[in-house]
């Protein structure tokens, strides 16, 4: 015998200890809890899915789509209007951020100086604009762009640029992430071949960053389609019978069209915002899918 | 001194007469270029400026109309009654806001963090291809179709069904567990990347003193990345706190200072967008408790994440 | 004195003379270095370098890790510009002419003085289009295919590449790429190529391929290289500058500078510093 088990036998023990038990009961309800928490998540998905699909899928028609919502009959509205109204202010909204935020992302990572006050605070002030609640951004359009300095009234255009700048933060984050992972060595290569900046930034460091970009900028605007609040406040219009005809047109969208119909006592109305959920969802699915298609199949590996 | 001599091979002096003047057509052009991207950088300041500026007008004019102790100080707000009946306390929707929001987080701290913990050092591969995707999912969700399950499945089926509770139509319970499950991923997410930074070595050493899995996850590795999921936590909070539709549609529109979770409560934002319609008249008292509320809230988010960032960016320092 | 030290008119042939290190007639000369200081801030990276750069030549700056030696060679085609906190005190004269003078234009700079680096790092485009990338942006006239061809001929990949020109240069190996690079270089028609340890990254053959292209290169071009290869110097260069590091502040900070600067056989067989010959036969570094 080995002197590790006579030691062994004369303590009583095996010669590799188990674990005490009680460190494994510990363990194991641990273990347990931490499934627990993930079978929380999915049970909230799946119940959530499961009762908007229960609700909606029956409202769900050729007609709901191309009808205009009605304040009286839930049977002939549709949402038309809200699938225009979300169309238009997307288009508006990804004109104005994806310069924006463009440009903004090169000036921080290719430009400033990153020892200057002011640059850093232009970094800090990012960052906290990212995480103002969405409703104070409906103030924002509200004082600003709809009434005030700028009056464009409850129109598209007004809504555009909220939104647009509520989601504009989430871009330049975006943006700076997919320029940082071009690699140094490839602005060095090309400024020793006696490129300016600028002739770098455009031929390497944007078509080397693009696909970055691009996925970026869609997943920003599918959570601008879904943000309801900033439009509830700056004055959306609810139930129009018609769509958007310019930037300077009154407009609704998916969101506030299912907000106006969960509060209606009628619960005929209340199905029919379950529809427009689903319809929403399943724009925001494809939306989805078109980012990951573009990263999988454009985005450079260095 | 060299100079220019004349040999004829490539690559000698002779090939070049004066050197490297600067051409002023292509530098101007770098600058207009540098400049007009420093602009567009300079929107987003514009954009803080603009939200502080039209927020501080209305709010000072507010107090011009009510006194501040009656407003900081004041339990009752009800600003849609006249006469005597009129009150501008905002205790009630900040307690509404942060009881809410403890509510949320009874749910989503335990949640999250269990789930960020699980992730980032226990889940095999094939279970995470799985469960990232799900969270992201649940990220993804728009607010209001939680606020639309809140309403018309999580009160009626739920509580009042399966658990039998007596709640009101528009309730806190629900309203606030609903809160919390939109911020699960958010905590999960910031306490997975956490966890996921520190170092290997870590775990190694605590294998090797005789430690198990769970003991070095909890004992070792979560201590080390507590700066990183107490930011989580913040941002957790600060992400509830500033949620509008969900407490809008489910939680109900009357100012509630008691702690009766089966009642009605109104939070900031949800009183915001409930009063804000678009057609309100600019430079009236509702027009104006707009922007004091909306204030205070803006407040109260810009403190929660000034600590949030501190600490993300300490845990990355330390790593990184 | 270990520096090169500077006369005024007199040219004084290459020898074993009184003084150390070759002093060239003034037409061989193409880059006048004096009194060269870099600082990264409050740190001084490298301290008072003197040297004389000759035409068509290999020059090599040999020295342990750390001495600066890539932060004096970045001098040269003012790379250093691009760091913001680094500051260049002293004088280098290209051909006579002022490099950081205040009307020069660095981007002009670097079309005349090339520049490869450590990692291979060849652009995500095809083969043509990195060889036509630094002509195309400095707008160099001519037929872009000729242009092309001719790089690639004269960086000695042309034949094995002639038929895949639209492959991707990420697809190539790492000795490949690297001789991408140096043809990418030769586009832009340089008269000076910068190699900072060009072949650290690369395997023993792909080494022996480039250092043949450099003395090739050496009849048309200027070619200064930093290597940790003594061995690779002693081979292909004419002149090496041998870079010390001198501790300051109880190690806290490194300050490089050159000890011994001469013709590559004399610093590998007799130098005049002992520093030189503790470095060169191995006694450190």
């Amino acid at each position: 015998m080995t002197g590790a088990q006579i030691a062994a036998r004369a303590a009583g023990n095996a010669v590799i200890p188990r674990a005490a038990g009680g460190h494994r009961a510990f363990a194991a309800l641990f273990r347990a809890l931490m499934y627990g928490a993930i079978g929380v998540s999915a049970l909230a998905l799946v119940t959530l899915l499961y009762d908007v699909a229960r609700d909606g899928l029956p409202k769900l028609s050729v007609d709901f789509l191309t009808s205009f919502p009605s304040r009286i009959l839930p049977q002939t509205s549709g949402i038309q209007s809200a699938i225009y109204g979300t169309l238009w202010l997307m288009v508006v909204t990804a004109a104005i951020v994806v310069p924006l935020g463009i440009a903004t992302a090169l000036y921080l990572e290719e430009y400033a100086d990153r020892r200057k006050w002011w640059n850093r605070f232009v970094e800090v002030n990012i960052q906290n604009l990212a995480a103002v609640p969405s409703v104070v951004y409906g103030i924002l359009g509200l004082a600003f762009i709809v009434r005030g300095p700028l009056s464009l009234g409850r129109t598209v255009l007004a809504g555009g640029i909220t939104l647009a700048l509520l989601v504009l933060p989430v871009v330049i984050i975006v943006a700076r992430e997919a320029i940082r992972a071009v690699p140094p060595s490839i602005r060095e290569a090309s400024l020793a071949l006696g490129a300016t900046q600028w002739q770098t930034i455009w031929k390497q460091v944007l078509p080397g960053s693009i696909a970055g970009i691009a996925t970026g900028v869609i997943l920003a605007l599918s959570r601008a389609i879904g943000e309801t609040a900033p439009l509830l406040v700056i004055g959306a219009a609810v139930n129009p019978r018609f769509n958007p005809d310019g930037l300077g047109s009154a407009f609704t969208a998916l969101p506030i069209q299912i907000f106006a119909w969960t509060q209606d006592p009628n619960r005929d109305f209340v199905d029919l915002a379950a529809a427009a959920i689903l319809v929403m969802m399943v724009v925001l699915l494809l939306m989805n899918s078109v980012a990951i298609f573009l990263r999988n199949r454009y985005e450079q590996k260095w | 001194m060299a100079d220019i001599s004349t040999t004829a091979s490539p690559g000698a002096i002779g090939r070049r007469t004066s050197l490297v003047r600067r051409p002023s057509g292509r530098s101007r052009f770098e600058a207009v270029i540098k400049a007009l991207l420093f602009g567009a950088a300079t929107v987003s300041i514009a954009t803080t400026l603009a939200i502080v500026f039209s927020l501080l007008q209305e709010t000072i004019a507010f107090f011009g109309d009510v006194p501040v102790g009656d407003y900081l100080f004041g339990t009752k707000w009800t600003p849609q009654f006249a006469g005597d009946q009129q009150s501008f306390g905002v205790l009630p929707l900040i307690w509404g806001t942060l009881y809410l929001t403890g509510i949320g987080l009874v749910v989503a701290i335990p949640v999250g963090v269990l789930s960020g913990i699980y992730l980032s050092e226990f889940a095999p591969r094939r279970v995470r291809k799985v469960v990232k995707p799900l969270l992201e999912l649940l990220a993804g969700v728009p607010t209001i179709v939680f606020g639309y399950f809140a309403l018309t499945f999580f009160t009626p089926e739920v509580l009042r069904g399966a658990l039998g509770l007596d709640v009101n139509q528009f309730n806190a319970l629900a309203a606030g567990i609903i809160l919390g499950v939109l911020v699960v991923p958010t905590i999960a997410t910031l306490v997975e990347d956490s966890m996921s930074a520190v170092p290997q070595s870590l775990r190694e050493g605590a294998a090797g003193l005789g430690a198990n899995k769970v003991q070095t996850a909890i004992r070792v590795v979560f201590p080390a990345a507590l700066s990183g999921v107490v930011a989580a936590l913040v941002l957790g909070a600060s992400r509830a706190i500033g949620e509008t539709v969900i407490i809008l549609i489910a939680g109900g529109q009357t100012a509630n200072l008691s702690i009766n979770p089966t009642e009605s409560y109104q939070s900031m934002a949800a009183f915001i967008a409930a009063t804000s319609r678009g057609d309100i008249p600019t430079g009236s008292i509702e027009y104006e408790t707009i922007f004091v509320v909306g204030m205070t809230l803006f407040v109260f988010t810009l403190l929660l994440n000034s600590v949030s960032i501190r600490l993300v960016r300490r845990y990355r320092q330390v790593y990184e | 004195m270990t520096e090169q030290r500077r006369e005024a008119a007199s040219a004084v042939e290459p020898a074993p003379a009184p003084a150390p290190g070759a002093r060239p007639a003034p037409r061989d000369v193409i880059f006048d270095v004096d009194g060269i200081n870099v600082h990264y801030g409050p740190h001084r990276a490298i301290r008072d370098v003197t040297l004389d750069v000759h035409l068509n030549e290999i020059t090599a700056l040999i020295g342990p890790s750390g001495c600066g030696k890539s932060t004096f060679i970045r001098c040269l085609n003012r790379m250093n510009d691009l760091i913001p906190s680094a500051r260049v005190d002293g004088r280098v004269l290209y051909h006579g002419e002022d490099l950081y003078g205040a009307e020069i234009d660095p981007v002009q700079v670097r079309k005349r003085i090339g520049m490869v680096f450590q990692k291979p790092n060849p652009f995500p485009k095809s083969i043509y289009d990195n060889i036509a990338f630094g002509p195309r942006v400095i707008g160099m006239k001519g037929d872009t295919d000729e242009i092309v061809e001719s790089a690639l001929r004269r960086g000695a990949l042309w034949d094995e590449v002639k038929d895949r020109l639209d492959a991707n240069a990420f697809g190539m190996s790492g000795g490949q790429q690297q001789r991408l690079c140096i043809a990418r270089a030769l586009a832009t028609d340089p008269d000076v190529l910068l190699m900072d340890e060009p072949c650290s990254a690369l395997d023993p053959i792909s080494t022996g391929r480039i250092e043949d292209l450099m003395i090739e290169l050496k009849q048309d071009y200027s070619i200064v290289i930093v290597t940790h290869n003594m061995q690779q110097a002693a081979r292909v260069s004419g002149m090496t500058a041998f870079f010390t590091v001198e501790l300051h502040d109880e190690g806290r900070s490194r300050t490089g500078a050159v000890v011994e600067y001469g013709e590559t056989d004399k610093i590998f067989t007799n130098p005049d510093d002992k520093r030189t010959e503790d470095y060169v036969t191995g006694k450190f570094g």
